[in-house]
């Protein structure tokens, strides 16, 4: 629902790396997005397109890599990935849990050429 | 030529340093903050209401209020005593740290406390967005149903309390109080909760006990 300013954010996150680097052009986005980060590709596709023109990233692809949500059972030390109306480890019942993976929220890198 | 740039920045780095310059300001002033979050119609902006009240004389409270249009809930806040400003957020579903730092501007932060902030009723979006407040806190009602564990995530995880509010309404509403907490222990494990009703008044002595607690140990803190 916030994906207007998440997408200006990834634009001023890339744009600002590619700076200062003799960059023609950045082609491609890498973004790592976890299962319990509340975003929608195509809306931030949809975003993308009409605010990265007139940009050092026009055009650019973005890539999506979702991570799934992975719990770790600190009663057990056993990984899971929940259930959607059941969290507690299946193993052990327990619910003393950490959240292994699934909150990632980061753009990881860009491909750029001359 | 082509090459990768890594980048490994999060995406929402900007807001998150402007946060911090949020609560910079506000540790300089001695101001302790809450962002209190919810969904639409569970009830922040009366326990805002019984907040203001049942500190009244104790604390000196300003809040800060979002919403999407109208200025309804600044001005249930003025009318119990508080000094309010509305920040209408055009459409955004959220508070973030920009907006908050211009609302700073017009408080008078030296004659403060506490500040609240009312985020916009959502259960998604706020969760994401920093404000530099001190501690969050998440109104969930009965009314919502006992799943909003399960599928609101993010927004149990980051919080600091969980209020439950309208208890009241209990024996009439079909609501797993067990399964419900269940699914917060996992996501945000002893996290600090209370079950209260603002209509009737139950419960309301806790919040507020932990929520003065909570100004003091910070003032004695940030003690100038």
């Amino acid at each position: 629902m916030h994906e207007l300013a998440v997408t200006e954010s990834i634009l001023e996150i890339a744009v600002r790396h590619a700076q200062g680097k003799n960059v023609g052009r950045i082609t491609d986005l890498y973004l790592v997005i976890g299962q319990w980060s509340s975003i929608v590709d195509d809306s931030v596709q949809f975003y993308w397109d009409i605010i990265s023109d007139g940009t050092l990233a026009k055009g650019a692809t973005l890539h999506f890599r979702r991570v799934p949500v992975v719990l770790t059972c600190q009663d057990c030390g056993n990984e899971y990935q929940p259930a959607s109306e059941e969290f507690a480890c299946p193993n052990c019942g327990g619910t003393h849990a950490r959240v292994k993976t699934g909150e990632e929220f980061q753009l990881e890198a860009i491909d750029v050429e001359d | 030529m082509s090459q990768r740039i890594p980048v490994v920045e999060k995406i929402l780095s900007a807001n998150d340093r402007l946060a911090a310059e949020n609560q910079s300001s506000l540790d300089a002033a001695n101001v302790f903050a809450i962002n209190m979050m919810a969904s639409p119609g569970a009830g922040k902006t009366s326990l805002i209401e019984q907040t203001l009240k049942g500190l009244e004389g104790r604390l000196r409270i300003a809040m800060i209020n979002g919403d999407i249009a109208t200025s309804f809930d600044a001005d249930r806040a003025q009318a119990a005593g508080a000094t309010a400003i509305q920040i209408n957020t055009g459409g955004d579903c959220h508070l973030d740290a920009v907006m908050v730092q211009s609302a700073l501007s017009q408080l008078d932060l030296g004659i403060l406390d506490l500040l609240v902030i009312e985020n916009v009723g959502n259960l998604v979006c706020p969760a994401d967005f920093k404000l530099g407040t001190h501690k969050s806190v998440l109104v969930a009602s009965i009314p919502e149903g006992d799943d909003k564990p399960y599928k609101y995530p993010g927004m149990y995880r980051g919080v600091n309390a969980v209020v439950i509010n309208k208890i009241d309404l209990l024996p009439y509403v079909p609501f797993r109080m067990d399964f419900f907490k269940k699914g917060i222990e996992v996501l945000n494990p002893g996290v600090t909760q209370f079950e209260l009703s603002c209509r009737s008044g139950e419960g309301l002595a806790g919040w507020l006990a932990w929520l003065e607690g909570q100004v003091k140990e910070f003032k004695g803190i940030h003690a100038k």
